[in-house]
């Protein structure tokens, strides 16, 4: 959930506050697998007592593209490396070679790169487009479900609007070309994310990205104890955000022993409980944890925390005071997710510095840059150049190369599909920019789009700008008026 | 700018040596003759950056800036080669100084929900010029400030002030220097739940203010239930009659037209459009009108039904349209600190080589995030840009003020160097290296 200042707006949470919605948390259906004869142990009948853990499949496809080669270009391969002058080839969705010189096959289509720079496209671990779309008017507002502090049972991608103007502005200023999209901020647990290709579908389904594991949204700090406290219950304050998250993890250890009993051994199924089936698939490690978490002193709190109760925190988000325990998320193999320079919006982002991602790459922490904003996500890579320059201002010294990997290898790392986007590397989705410039000046845009291969945006073709349904035949259609 | 500095060595400059910029010996007293040589020059009134310039002034105030300009005898000459020396930038809508951490109720004077007042609340009193965000964005080039009430209970939200960014005790530049009213979705909302009773407040506000001109004694306005008070009718008063500008934020192109029909009925009104994001749609009839737009910049989503038409091109094309286009933060996030219009502006002179969109040459992305702001005050004769006569407000940047990669080495409020430390820097300095040292963290300061 955002919750900066803002000039003439008023914040979004308290309009989802003010909708009160009610909900039945944590649902208790029962869902009784039925060909599980009981005792019996065998793979068969273990994979029969399991419940779905996938029962809102990917349905992305991806779209038709032809061999592209890009010529006489600089490229970040998004892992550190820097090739001036260089080549890089794609064909069937995938990166196929990227070097100096390449092979291209006869009748791919060649790109001349003179003066341009090719980079992985761009992936944003915390967005909340098509939770809190545009327009932002209190019907659309489907980000928080501020009922309960623990609400783990909720699941992002059943409020994601795919017809969010938002998603082409990303694709098109942006070179966004994956993106989590979270729950908000007002729970402690606020539910899953699901992580989306950055491709215009009629369903949520259709922009999923294939195989990637689901996160869950936990946050610290203000905002649950704000809520909360407002509604005269727990958490009011921080040691009872604490006390609340403690209390519902070993609920979910009970809930994980059950369950894991019975789908070994068979016998009596236990009551399904939507919620712990998140925080169990957490404990099992499936689940990844984005805890939004603003000061050093809650991190430290957490990092103990998921120790108590057998868990990894995989990245703090917004994260403003990661830069004063670098070593503490090091050690703990604990990365932060940042923004470059937001800072005294409220008070547990008074210490903002814009030198906080420099400091943790400098003290080689995990760190990438996010945004958090539908308007944020279209510069991204403005917001790394601003970082750059804070951090050369320090007298740290930071390649561009390594700062790309901010924006694709390290979000792909956080959010477990570093294998598959995220980088330059042969046999990777080919999601890859063409920027019309030096990518981290603020007179560069994306002149090319490609995300598995198919060219999603291209500055020079009117047509091939995206127009989402809510926009059409609107004055604003796509930006492109 | 007349008060002493506060926490900063101010030392008298040595006439005729040259100095480094941001250097404790180019910190000066009032009074002194100063050139700044060697640097590019951009001067902030539309024109291009003039490389080798020289900036000189005087007693607070810019003799001339240009090129081939002579260093008089006796100046204390700055040696600004590679650099750029820029105007300062001004914010042109911002709630700087009016408080410390936005979500701390406690610490934001920006708005007064339960207030009996509106029109008549003037907030020059209450800025503090040592508020922590005041440091923050004098280190990212910001030199002066429009600073705005927001809106609570009523459209209007009260008088703003023009503010310097100095470190010292004196931060207003005008008080009371403009009326601000919403008359979009959030004046609909003020008003009670509607665009028409925005206007019925509105013209009702106006006929009052009329009433307490034909005769004051006859006004009542402290009455607990009266719809106007006194106050807020002498304030409106200067608004009816021109000496005080009327700010008004709408989005809408319709809004934007009622807007400007108002001067049908109020033909003094000075109007200033504040946001704006349909204004592409009536540009030409907002140049006709001779009314200048304080924008939003980058907002190119349907944030709201009443931007549906938001696009980036905007200030691009109203600016084509012969309408004066000032940036600033209004409707955007401001969490990146209202410093964050060169971005902005820098943006819309990237946009202007992206097929079918509309953005700035440099030179006009840069005045208007300086004189832009200024003149849409009326206030370009004094602050804003390098032309002689203005106030010395100088920033020198170690590279092109527009670009990201640079960053202010020095800065000149009314011709005096200021401190290039903030909090901020000393956070960063503090945790360089993380983990402590020989004695905790709260030592090492």
């Amino acid at each position: 959930m955002t919750d900066r200042r803002t000039r003439l707006k008023g914040i979004r949470l308290s309009t989802a506050l003010a909708m009160g919605l009610a909900l039945a948390a944590c649902g208790a259906a029962n869902d009784r697998p039925e060909s599980a004869s009981s005792k019996d142990t065998s793979a068969t009948a273990v994979a029969a007592r399991r419940y779905a853990r996938d029962p809102y499949p990917s349905t992305y496809h991806a779209y038709p593209g032809v061999p592209t080669v890009v010529r006489n270009v600089t490229i970040f391969d998004g892992e550190g490396a820097r090739i001036d002058n260089g080549e890089a080839l794609f064909a069937d969705g995938k990166i196929v070679a990227v070097g100096q010189r390449v092979d291209a096959p006869a009748g791919a289509t060649v790109i001349d790169g003179t003066g341009r720079y090719l980079t992985p496209g761009i992936i944003d671990i915390h967005s909340h487009l098509g939770d809190y779309p545009s327009p932002a008017v209190r019907a659309n507002s489907d980000g928080n479900e501020a009922t309960s502090p623990v609400t783990a049972d909720v699941w992002a991608e059943h409020s994601v609007w795919p017809q969010d103007p938002g998603f082409g502005r990303a694709l098109a200023n942006g070179g966004v070309t994956t993106l989590q999209i979270l729950p908000g901020s007002a729970n402690l647990f606020g539910g899953r994310s699901v992580v989306l290709k950055n491709v215009y579908a009629r369903t949520t389904q259709g922009m999923k990205f294939p195989g990637a594991p689901y996160g869950l949204k936990m946050a610290c700090g203000e905002n649950p104890k704000r809520v909360y406290g407002a509604k005269g219950r727990e958490p009011s304050t921080r040691m009872g955000n604490i006390a609340v998250d403690r209390q519902t993890w070993a609920k979910a250890r009970a809930y994980d022993r059950k369950w894991t009993k019975y789908e070994k051994e068979g016998g009596d199924p236990p009551d399904r409980d939507i919620g712990m089936d998140t925080l169990r698939g957490v404990l099992d490690g499936e689940i990844l944890v984005h805890n939004h978490c603003y000061r050093a002193d809650e991190m430290a709190n957490v990092i103990d925390m998921a120790k108590e109760f057998g868990y990894h925190v995989t990245a703090f988000h917004h994260a403003v005071e990661a830069y004063k325990i670098a070593d503490l998320l090091k050690a703990n193999g604990v990365c932060a997710a940042v923004w470059a320079d937001w800072y005294g919006f409220k008070m547990e982002s008074f210490d903002g510095i814009g030198a906080n991602l420099a400091l943790l790459q400098n003290a080689g922490t995990c760190a990438m840059i996010h945004s958090d904003d539908e308007n944020g996500i279209q510069r991204l890579n403005q917001e790394v150049a601003k970082v750059l320059s804070s951090a050369r201002h320090a007298g740290i010294d930071i390649s561009d190369a390594t700062a790309w990997e901010w924006l694709s290898y390290n979000p792909a790392k956080a959010l477990g599909i570093a294998d598959r986007t995220g980088s330059l590397k042969p046999g990777k989705m080919a999601d890859v920019v063409l920027w019309n410039g030096y990518p981290f000046s603020v007179y560069t845009r994306p002149e090319k789009v490609w995300i598995d291969g198919a060219l999603l945006y291209d500055a020079n073709n009117p047509k091939l700008r995206p127009v989402s349904d809510f926009e059409l035949g609107l004055p604003g259609a796509g930006d492109v008026k | 700018m007349k008060a002493l500095l506060l926490g900063f060595a101010a030392l008298v400059a040595t006439p005729v040596t040259a100095q480094t910029p941001g250097s404790p010996q180019s910190s000066t007293l009032r009074g002194g003759t100063f050139a700044i040589t060697g640097g590019t020059v951009a001067i902030g009134d539309g024109s291009a950056p003039i490389q080798n310039g020289t900036v000189v002034f005087r007693d607070g105030r810019i003799v001339a800036a240009g090129q081939g300009i002579a260093v008089p005898a006796g100046a204390t000459v700055i040696d600004a080669a590679g650099k750029w020396v820029a105007a300062g930038m001004v914010a042109g809508f911002s709630d700087l100084g009016l408080l410390d951490v936005n979500g701390v109720e406690e610490s934001n004077d920006s708005a007064a929900r339960t207030s009996p007042f509106a029109a008549a609340i003037d907030i020059a009193p209450a800025i503090n010029p040592q508020a922590v965000m005041i440091d923050n964005e004098r280190l990212g080039g910001i030199t002066r400030a429009i600073v705005t009430p927001s809106s609570a209970g009523s459209i209007f939200a009260g008088q703003g002030a023009v503010i310097d960014l100095g470190a010292d005790a004196d931060p207003i530049t005008r008080a009371r220097a403009f009326q601000f009213v919403e008359l979009g979705e959030n004046g609909a909302s003020d008003a009670g739940g509607s665009r028409p009773a925005a206007y019925a407040m509105l013209r009702d506000a106006f006929a009052q203010a009329q009433d307490y001109r034909r005769n004051p004694a006859g006004f009542g306005g402290r009455e607990k239930d009266s719809l106007l008070k006194r106050g807020d009718a002498i304030a409106l008063g200067d608004v009816l009659d021109g000496k005080t500008r009327l700010l008004v934020h709408v989005e809408r192109a319709s809004d934007i037209r009622s807007v400007l029909a108002l001067k049908q009925d109020f033909p003094k009104l000075d109007l200033v459009l504040v946001g704006a994001a349909e204004g592409w749609m009536v540009a030409r009839d907002i140049a006709a009108a001779r009314v200048p737009v304080i924008a939003g910049a980058l907002a190119d989503l349907p944030a709201k039904f009443e931007s549906l038409a938001a696009t980036e091109s905007n200030v691009g094309r109203m600016e084509a349209a012969g309408v004066t286009v000032a940036l600033s933060t209004v409707g955007a996030n401001t969490a990146p600190g209202d410093h964050v219009v060169r971005q902005y502006a820098g943006n819309l002179v990237g946009i202007a080589k992206v097929p079918g969109s509309s953005g700035l040459d440099w030179g006009h992305a840069f005045a208007a995030i300086t004189s832009g702001p200024a003149q849409a005050i009326g206030m370009d004769g004094d602050i804003g840009s390098l032309r002689a006569g203005r106030r010395a407000d100088v920033v020198i940047w170690d590279g092109d003020p527009l670009e990201l990669s640079s960053a202010p080495v020095a800065v000149y409020i009314d011709g005096r160097a200021h401190p290039m430390t903030s909090r901020q820097t000393q956070l960063r300095d503090r945790y360089m290296t993380p983990s402590e040292g020989a004695l905790p963290k709260a030592y090492e300061h």
